[in-house]
């Protein structure tokens, strides 16, 4: 099938490349002119030059305090997701009764829907909070660490399987032979596992921060922001600037521009260092 | 030494027990709490249901009658079932066939839809849900639209990492017997796809079926998703009915347990298949 017939081509790529262009081609390039835009409703965007990038910086604090918010959940749920993952995948590798079970059990949070997560841990938060007398708005400490607990319920059972995927790949006979030589349990896990599964780390790591960088349904059930948008990550701050406050649309779709080029450099880092990685095996 | 090890063994038993239940307890709290009268919810939401407290399924029927669940539940069945076919079935055929059929048109539109899959939705959230307007695509149907316009990238990514694989042969085998190109894509390549169609549905129904934004924004006004009705609960601090929210909540994740419970095989392998090429 080297050559096909024009129509033919048309037939099989039309259907999706008409949507393509409708749902992202167009509303990208269009985003894209609009950040440098002051605009209502599309129609009316006059040419502003780099203003919104300014703005988004300057208006107020609220784009870098959501930067910084992000990246530090990112760095804590990155590490503590991964840790807990790999710890549970090395515990259901060995033989205890029931690993099929506990798989099923743990990775059963990755299904729910972010809103439906978050409204179930502001229950169990604040529940336990309120002995306190404070809710989960009291501090936007306490919107980070509940999400952090969220996001690692979530992604935990997620990540472990794949590091089980990992793990499973790793040859008997390497570890036979080690245990011959003598090793016990602690020196196989880290000199022969812990090597051995970096591809998957490579993967879990990548995967955990554009999804902590990207989140946005666990972020506005739970706090939806508050106090005083302190506890907003960047997809809420963006969603907020542009929907909260008439007139600021054109600083949105600027803060929207910056975030889709920091999530694409993760993407593009994961790639060029996975590649290098694959070279080497 | 055999007993020590089974020692050993016991005790990770107990402990991977424990954090089961740790797991499960947030689900079973709430599946708790929506038995429990809504004002007993919020302050003592660990404390059983009492005489007192116990609300029987009354929250169930509030919470349906305040978030109207059950069209909420049909749309968001109709638009994540339909969604999910058309992805699969136009994806695959895009797939193929710029797989196949190499010009410089086909990888100029391979990297394209690849370079979807990297931007975040709320760069293009603005923009989309006009461009909904201005095409009429504001409305259970046309949503299919967008889903398979933004979809595209991941499913056709991972269809075409598992065409290349497919040895030309068997096509070409399929051409000498006098097949034209849709026979042979619908009658020989189709079937062979059909452990990653799978994969590309799971992945794409988990997503769409609990998707918030893109369907608020652009039929929230009218039609409301499962999502976007218990987002709607919500509504000012300290009115809402939490019995309704519990109800909500345990109504909502209800199908997904039996989804995962019944394709448990075949969603996992689909999710580990979608984050390694992802």
């Amino acid at each position: 099938m080297q050559k096909m017939p024009k129509k033919y081509y048309v037939f099989f790529t039309l259907p999706t490349l008409l949507a393509f262009v409708i749902a992202f081609f167009i509303p990208f390039l269009a985003g894209i002119y609009l950040s440098f835009t002051e605009f209502r409703t599309v129609t009316d965007a006059s040419w502003v030059g780099f203003n919104n990038y300014i703005l988004a910086f300057t208006d107020d604090q609220n784009f870098i305090n959501a930067l910084i918010f992000t990246i530090k959940f990112a760095i804590v749920s990155v590490v503590l997701i991964n840790v807990f993952a790999f710890f549970l995948a090395y515990l259901l590798t060995r033989s205890i009764p029931g690993t099929n079970i506990f798989r099923t059990i743990f990775f059963m949070p990755n299904l729910i829907g972010g809103i439906i997560l978050g409204y179930i841990w502001q229950l169990l938060i604040n529940g336990i909070l309120i002995n306190f007398g404070v809710d989960i708005t009291f501090d936007a400490s306490y919107g980070f660490w509940g999400l952090v607990v969220l996001m690692n319920w979530q992604m935990v059972g997620y990540m472990m399987i794949i590091y089980i995927a990992g793990i499973q790949s790793i040859s008997n006979e390497l570890i036979e032979a080690a245990k011959i030589d003598g090793a016990n349990a602690w020196q196989i896990l880290k000199s022969i596992i812990v090597p051995m599964v970096m591809p998957a780390v490579t993967i879990c790591t990548f995967l955990t921060v554009a999804n902590s960088f990207k989140l946005f349904d666990q972020n506005l059930a739970l706090t939806a922001g508050a106090p005083d948008r302190a506890s907003a990550m960047l997809a809420l701050d963006i969603f907020t600037t542009f929907y909260g406050r008439i007139g600021s649309e054109g600083v949105g779709q600027a803060k929207a521009v910056m975030f889709f080029m920091i999530v694409a450099a993760i993407v593009l880092i994961q790639l060029r260092l996975t590649r290098s990685r694959e070279v080497e095996s | 030494m055999k007993n020590r090890e089974v020692i050993r063994e016991r005790i990770l038993f107990i402990l991977l027990l424990i954090l089961a239940l740790l797991y499960l307890f947030p689900m079973l709290l709430v599946l708790m709490n929506s038995f429990k009268g809504r004002f007993y919810i919020s302050d003592t939401p660990f404390a059983l249901p009492t005489a007192e407290t116990f609300a029987g399924i009354k929250n169930y029927f509030s919470g349906i009658e305040k978030t109207g669940f059950l069209p909420a539940f049909g749309y968001s069945l109709f638009i994540t079932v339909f969604s999910v076919g058309t992805i699969v079935l136009f994806t695959s055929m895009t797939a193929w066939c710029i797989t196949r059929v190499k010009s410089k048109f086909s990888s100029f539109l391979y990297y394209l839809l690849v370079f979807s899959m990297i931007v975040p939705f709320q760069m293009v959230m603005f923009t989309m849900s006009k461009m909904a307007n201005i095409c009429h695509l504001d409305n259970p149907v046309g949503i299919i639209v967008l889903y398979l316009g933004f979809g595209a990238g991941l499913s056709v990514f991972i269809f075409s990492g598992f065409i290349k694989g497919i040895p030309h042969e068997i096509e070409e085998a399929a051409v000498i017997d006098g097949c034209g190109p849709i026979q042979t894509f619908f009658l020989v390549v189709l079937p062979i796809l059909k452990p990653i169609c799978i994969t590309v549905a799971i992945l794409n129904t988990m997503w769409i079926w609990n998707d918030y934004l893109l369907p608020y924004l652009v039929i929230g006004n009218n039609y409301k998703t499962i999502p976007i009705a218990v987002q709607y609960l919500q509504g000012g601090y300290g009115s809402r009915d939490m019995g309704a929210m519990m109800a909500m909540l345990v109504l909502a994740i209800l199908p997904i347990i039996i989804f995962y419970l019944s394709l448990q095989k075949y969603i996992i392998k689909g999710v580990v298949a979608g984050a390694v090429k992802g």
